[in-house]
């Protein structure tokens, strides 16, 4: 059967359209839907697909956005923070899971060669599983995740010199195409050195430049660009893709657009992750396995069991909590993505026979989908043992907690969110003009570039914990947009709204918005209290004045409220202001002169 | 920073509509060494500048209070200009020498004749009996207590009192200016 791209993509979507909602329902989660899906679509499955190898390779891009974006979350302060768990710990973390690896199959009498490139390449995890997992649990913040993340750094890094240390092993293959060590280590340098500068000086004004254009799928574009130019840079000069755009990424995690990157590759992620899982699901060789069940259930186990105990005492050096150790553990027991690179070069390297190889990928494919399945086990079994002599442990401490969102940072936003900053309150504005962006972080505000209406742009400034909404933007519409957003999305968030004129305000207050301030109202206030100070009225008897007018004026807007709702239906709008206005100069007149004349010395 | 020696603190919340402390305030205005210095002109939102204030304070060799009494007290801004300024360390308490030696003269009005401030009467104490609070800030900050200048009854004064009373408040300032610290 030929497939064109579009009825691949056809069968895939709906793979996993089907699969992956059904699998969540069954409380089994994400990945191991994709991973089904992959089994039923795959050659061993309905044989709907038949190239896996090709769709393996181009949905790994997917691991690499996800890196990316990973990246972006980690300023390079938290990184250089994080240096003793990544080399400390990583470096025990791989040699002492590939020691007891090659250890067991030196035991069971396999050649030391293969044992060695198989504890080697087993040591390493899935990346994108374990990644995925802990963010659908929301574990990236405990110590556990944290852990977790500085291992799988690590051996992204560590994977290197095995792919490079395969050869070597293996009956000399033409080696002609690798020249000199160094020249490899030079280049490498100067691509990394390139990277670093580049992000610095020259991605970030052309993230401007493109952002300032106003078009939304250039600025899209533009993100996909930098990551795949990055990774095919940093796969010319042998390092790892996803290693390469976890780099980049991390250099630009102070920028401006880092909500606005986050917000544009997020789809691109989660469909490519997802197409990596089905994959992986495609390429269970189910012939294999039935050629040798035995063989390869009992590899599958000792794997697994081997590589899960050195996990879980290593748990203990990490300090994780003792609920957390086996969940730590079983998030990192599966072979990785990179096994199946490793194990693919040491077949090319003939330091194995093909059959072999495709015995150890059948291993870790089927590793990777025992970690939903243990991870299930884990939930329904261990943890409900810890929960009761565990305390909750406090939540991780975020950065921007107990902040406060700006929507709308130009002449209006700008003076609240001076106000605030003077007294200590933490901003997070968000804006969509670049030159206004610019000009503020050189003053040190933390401003982002998005538009503000969009709820993911929201949850990305981190709106589930922020103190309050201050909704400042000056189109009307945006700004009901984004109140309705907020109300939906986050009912507890307070809004604070600017509202461009009477009938702007009663929209606001429709949508359940309670602290409303008429953007001209105040300072029209001010300059007719100094009018009638000019006009020989004592300061403080201005003041008075324009008190009471303000109070009887917000009292006529308040009593006219149910009456604009009664008639919006019929009443144009432009009649109804005037009516509105009517009423109100009728209000005024009626007021005011109720001094009394007592007891003045 | 004005050249004045007396400085005259005048709180009335309605200026427009008062007769005799506006007087008051421009018999003071008019004197060379006197600032007369409006609080509820200056001050509308109550928001007092009280390093300015405590320089203009610490110039002063004399300090007065002008304002009609308000339910046995001063006008809330007068009070809150007590509350902000007077602040320990500078006007009382320990190391405390800003206003020591300074003079403090009350010029009051009141709305009631003095018949009413009697036990049985209106107010029901003696005038004097209300004073206290006003002494005894002036105490503690080291100040001088001068004679009351008060002018009772102010609803029903007639112009002949007023004008005595306009005077005789002249000139006891300009009497401390010429360095008569009784006369004044």
């Amino acid at each position: 059967m030929e497939h064109s791209l579009l009825t691949n993509a056809l069968i895939y979507l709906a793979a996993a359209v089907v699969a992956v909602p059904l699998a969540k329902r069954l409380g089994l989660g994400a990945v191991l839907g994709y991973l089904l899906a992959g089994m039923a679509i795959g050659p061993w499955g309905l044989k709907l697909i038949g190239d896996v190898e090709t769709i393996l390779h181009f949905s790994e891009f997917g691991v690499v956005l996800l890196l990316f974006l990973i990246g972006l979350e980690l300023e390079p302060s938290r990184l250089w923070s994080l240096r003793r768990q990544i080399f400390g710990w990583g470096t025990a973390q791989v040699l002492l899971v590939a020691a007891a690896l090659f250890g067991a199959a030196l035991l069971v009498g396999v050649d030391w060669r293969v044992a060695l490139i198989a504890a080697l390449g087993l040591s390493l995890s899935s990346t994108a599983i374990a990644l995925a997992t802990l963010g659908e649990r929301n574990l990236m913040g405990t110590p556990a995740g944290q852990a977790g993340f500085a291992l799988l750094l690590f051996q992204d890094i560590a994977a290197i010199p095995m792919i490079a240390l395969v050869p070597v092993l293996g009956v000399a293959v033409a080696d002609s195409a690798h020249a000199g060590g160094w020249q490899n280590a030079a280049r490498l340098a100067a691509v990394i050195a390139g990277v670093v500068i580049g992000g610095r000086y020259l991605v970030r004004p052309a993230l401007r430049i493109i952002a300032k254009a106003g078009m939304r799928e250039i600025f899209t574009a533009f993100a996909l660009l930098l990551v795949i130019a990055i990774s095919l840079l940093m796969q010319w000069v042998g390092m790892s893709m996803a290693l390469g755009a976890f780099m980049a990424g991390v250099l630009l995690a102070d920028s401006e657009y880092r909500h606005a990157l986050e917000t544009d590759l997020e789809p691109f992620k989660g469909l490519l992750l997802g197409l990596f899982f089905i994959a992986v699901g495609m390429s269970v060789d189910f012939g294999v396995f039935l050629a040798k069940p035995m063989i390869i259930l009992g590899l599958v186990l000792g794997f697994l069991a081997i590589k899960l105990t050195v996990l879980f005492l290593l748990s203990f050096r990490f300090g994780i909590a003792r609920g957390q150790r086996w969940l730590f553990a079983i998030l990192l027991s599966q072979g990785g993505e990179f096994a199946f690179v490793v194990f693919g070069a040491a077949a090319t390297a003939r330091v194995f026979a093909p059959e072999t190889g495709s015995l150890l990928v059948a291993v870790v494919a089927l590793s990777m989908v025992s970690t939903p399945l243990l991870l299930l086990f884990h939930d329904k079994v261990l943890e409900p043992r810890y929960r009761g002599q565990n305390k909750r442990e406090p939540d991780a401490i975020d950065d921007n907690e107990g902040h406060v969102i700006i929507a709308g940072f130009g002449r209006f936003g700008q003076i609240i969110g001076r106000l605030l900053n003077a007294n200590r309150i933490k901003l997070t504005i968000l804006d969509h003009d670049p030159d206004q962006i610019e000009l503020l972080r050189r003053f040190g505000f933390k401003v982002f570039y998005g538009d503000a209406t969009r709820i993911d742009l929201l949850t990305a400034a981190g709106a589930a914990k922020a103190r309050a909404l201050v909704l400042a933007i000056d189109d009307i519409d945006d700004s009901l947009a984004l109140a309705d957003a907020v109300r939906e999305h986050f009912p507890d968030l307070p809004i604070l709204a600017r509202a461009r004129n009477v009938t702007h305000m009663y929209q606001l207050m429709d949508r359940g918005v309670t602290i409303v301030e008429r953007e001209t109202f105040e300072s029209a206030l001010q300059l007719g209290r100094r009018a009638l100070s000019q006009l020989g009225f004592g300061a403080y008897r201005a003041r008075e004045a324009m008190l009471k007018f303000r109070e009887h004026n917000k009292n006529s807007v308040d009593a006219v409220y149910p009456y604009y709702k009664d008639r919006e239906q019929y009443v144009s709008m432009a009649k109804r202001a005037r009516d509105e206005l009517n009423a109100m100069f009728a209000r005024d007149l009626k007021n005011i002169d109720n001094e009394t004349d007592q007891g003045w010395d | 920073m004005p050249n004045h020696r007396i400085l005259v603190l005048y709180a009335h919340p309605a200026p427009h509509r008062s007769r005799i402390n506006r007087r008051l305030a421009d018999a003071a205005r008019a004197i060379d060494g006197v600032l007369l210095h409006d609080l509820y002109e200056t001050y509308p939102d109550f928001f007092i500048d009280v390093a300015h204030e405590q320089a203009l304070a610490e110039q002063a060799e004399l300090i007065v209070f002008l304002h009609p009494l308000r339910w046995y007290s001063m006008p809330s801004l007068l009070k809150e200009w007590v509350d902000a300024v007077l602040q320990p360390g500078w006007a009382y308490g320990p190391g405390a020498t800003a206003l020591r030696g300074k003079g403090y003269l009350l010029a009051l009005t009141t709305g009631s004749g003095l018949d009413a401030y009697a036990a049985g009467e209106r107010h029901g104490h003696p005038f004097d009996a209300f004073l206290p609070p006003f002494r005894q800030t002036a105490a503690l900050c080291g100040m001088h207590w001068l004679a009351p200048h008060i002018l009772h009854g102010a609803n029903s004064a007639n112009e002949e009192a007023v004008e005595a009373h306009v005077a005789a408040f002249r000139s006891r300032l300009e009497a401390w200016l010429r360095g008569d610290r009784h006369g004044a």
